[in-house]
């Protein structure tokens, strides 16, 4: 059987001689086993871009975002500042947000949706970060402090434990949002899975691919987010036994 | 190009775009895109509204629920808005601002229903059982007693959904849909960085200004001692709890 993939409707599958099918004629699945397993090298590379966006988005979100939680728990002015920006950067639509970074970056580059991404991810880590610095006991910290803990120690020892189910949570959130948020990018040409979805609606509408790179973006996000509840059990110990 | 570097070049470009009146005011520019969006993310909104809001207040008030609403509302971040802008398109609907509105209407669904949830839910037990105890009717009891305390979330449900709407709907040019988005993807289509920024200055002006415009609505209709809009501090909610979905999803 012809693969027809690439050209769906360069003729119909198992129909040979009936030659070329109008658009409405031709069979389009919502699901095509053949189309996954003949176009499997170009879905693992979408999804490996997809996958790549993502994590290098939440790494350096979350590099960013905790000195600036830090910093901004010193004060309810500077705490103030960064959540009322970070609600700013939050309202503007991820394809302004490509639009705005392209003349910088350029139009085609996968460092345009890379930068955009980040910045979204910063926004969402930091407000969960801040809430789990600022969720930490006064009185716990205080003690601390007492006992002679430095500001190093202070932060291994008892303010990142006490904020990490918040922190995870935060990390999760970014995680699910940036594997959907990727597809945007496909604006420059760097969607990952996105392209598929919108280079079946370009190769007219072709349903299998898209519906190919939707369900792949949620069981993207879905995998990561149970990856990243299973590191947080690992990481959390002793909040199991509170947990029902 | 100028000493000045590609960036002055495109600021210079989308300045003198926005600049020019006939961008604005022919058939298809920038007034009409605006009404169209204006138009599709209304629409969108008020479909899932008429849906939410009472499935909200129906599953606050019953004791059930709770659990089916966090996934809704985690698998609702799961599902890229493009995907869903997609799969509508090219249903039997076609594409058309039917299949934007209807693939919006979905994504304004669970932030209205969680928060309409949420709100409806975090009635102190006491005040219902004071109002209960004063002879209210089931019915007084939810206009005069439930609705006005559950209100102010209400109301962020209703503004979250709007600004991602207003937001999400620039997608839909991605897919052959209408409204402002148009401007930034032809400009990318192009390689115009000019058109591509205006767009942008547009898209995220409108999307700026509609959240200011909710959050002005929403205090005004708030009833009791009216605190500041703008001067909210969020606190992040415990994990596993259905957060009121303030901050929504990135859009």
């Amino acid at each position: 059987m012809a693969f027809l993939g690439v050209h769906p409707l360069a003729g119909a599958a198992g129909t040979p001689g009936t030659g070329l099918l109008a658009a409405d004629e031709a069979p389009n699945p919502w699901f095509d086993p053949s189309y996954v397993t003949g176009n499997w090298d170009t879905i693992v590379g979408y999804l490996g871009q997809h996958i790549r966006l993502t994590v290098a988005a939440v790494a350096l979100g979350a590099l960013i975002a905790l000195p600036l939680a830090l910093l901004a728990r010193r004060g309810r002015w500077l705490s103030g500042s960064v959540l009322g920006l970070s609600s700013v950067v939050y309202t503007i639509p991820s394809l302004a947000m490509f639009a705005f970074l392209a003349p910088f970056t350029g139009p085609l580059s996968a460092t345009t949706v890379l930068v955009g991404l980040t910045l979204y991810t910063l926004v969402i880590l930091v407000r969960n970060f801040l809430a789990g610095l600022q969720g930490v006991p006064a009185d716990v910290r205080e003690a601390a402090r007492g006992m002679g803990y430095g500001p190093a120690r202070l932060f291994l020892r008892v303010d990142l434990p006490l904020a990490l189910p918040t922190f995870m949570a935060g990390l999760r959130i970014a995680t699910v949002s940036t594997v959907a948020l990727v597809t945007v990018g496909v604006i420059t040409g760097n969607g990952g899975l996105g392209q598929l979805i919108v280079g079946g609606f370009n190769s007219n509408f072709y349903r299998a691919e898209i519906v190919t790179g939707a369900v792949g973006c949620v069981l993207l996000a879905l995998v990561a987010d149970v990856l990243l509840a299973g590191l947080e059990r690992l990481l959390t110990p002793w909040t199991r036994a509170v947990r029902t | 190009m100028d000493e000045g570097g590609p960036d002055v070049t495109a600021f210079g470009d989308a300045l003198r775009y926005l600049n020019d009146p006939f961008n604005w005011t022919r058939s298809g520019g920038i007034l009409d895109l605006l009404l169209e969006h204006l138009a599709i993310s209304a629409a969108a909104v008020l479909l899932a509204a008429v849906l939410a809001i009472p499935g909200g207040v129906l599953l606050g008030r019953s004791t059930r629920g709770a659990g089916a609403i966090v996934v809704l509302s985690n698998v609702s971040r799961a599902v890229p808005t493009l995907a869903l802008l997609t799969v509508f398109a090219v249903t039997p609907i076609g594409f058309s601002d039917t299949a934007t509105v209807l693939a919006l209407a979905v994504f304004a669904f669970p932030p209205m229903l969680t928060n309409t949830f949420v709100g409806f839910r975090e009635v102190d037990r006491d005040v219902r059982e004071a109002a209960r105890a004063m002879g209210m009717s089931h019915g007084q009891l939810l206009a005069r007693v439930e609705f006005p305390l559950a209100l102010p979330l209400v109301m962020t449900g209703v503004r979250t959904a709007g600004v991602q709407v207003v937001a999400t709907a620039t997608l839909a040019a991605l897919v052959g849909g209408g409204g402002l988005g148009r401007i930034i993807n032809l400009g990318f289509g192009q390689q115009d960085l000019g058109q591509i920024l205006a767009g942008a200055l547009i898209v995220a002006a409108l999307a700026l200004l509609t959240e200011l415009v909710l959050v002005t609505l929403s205090w005004a209709v708030t009833p009791g001692p009216r605190r500041l809009p703008f001067a909210r501090v969020h606190r992040g909610t415990a994990a596993g709890q259905p957060e009121p979905a303030a901050a929504g999803i990135p859009l």
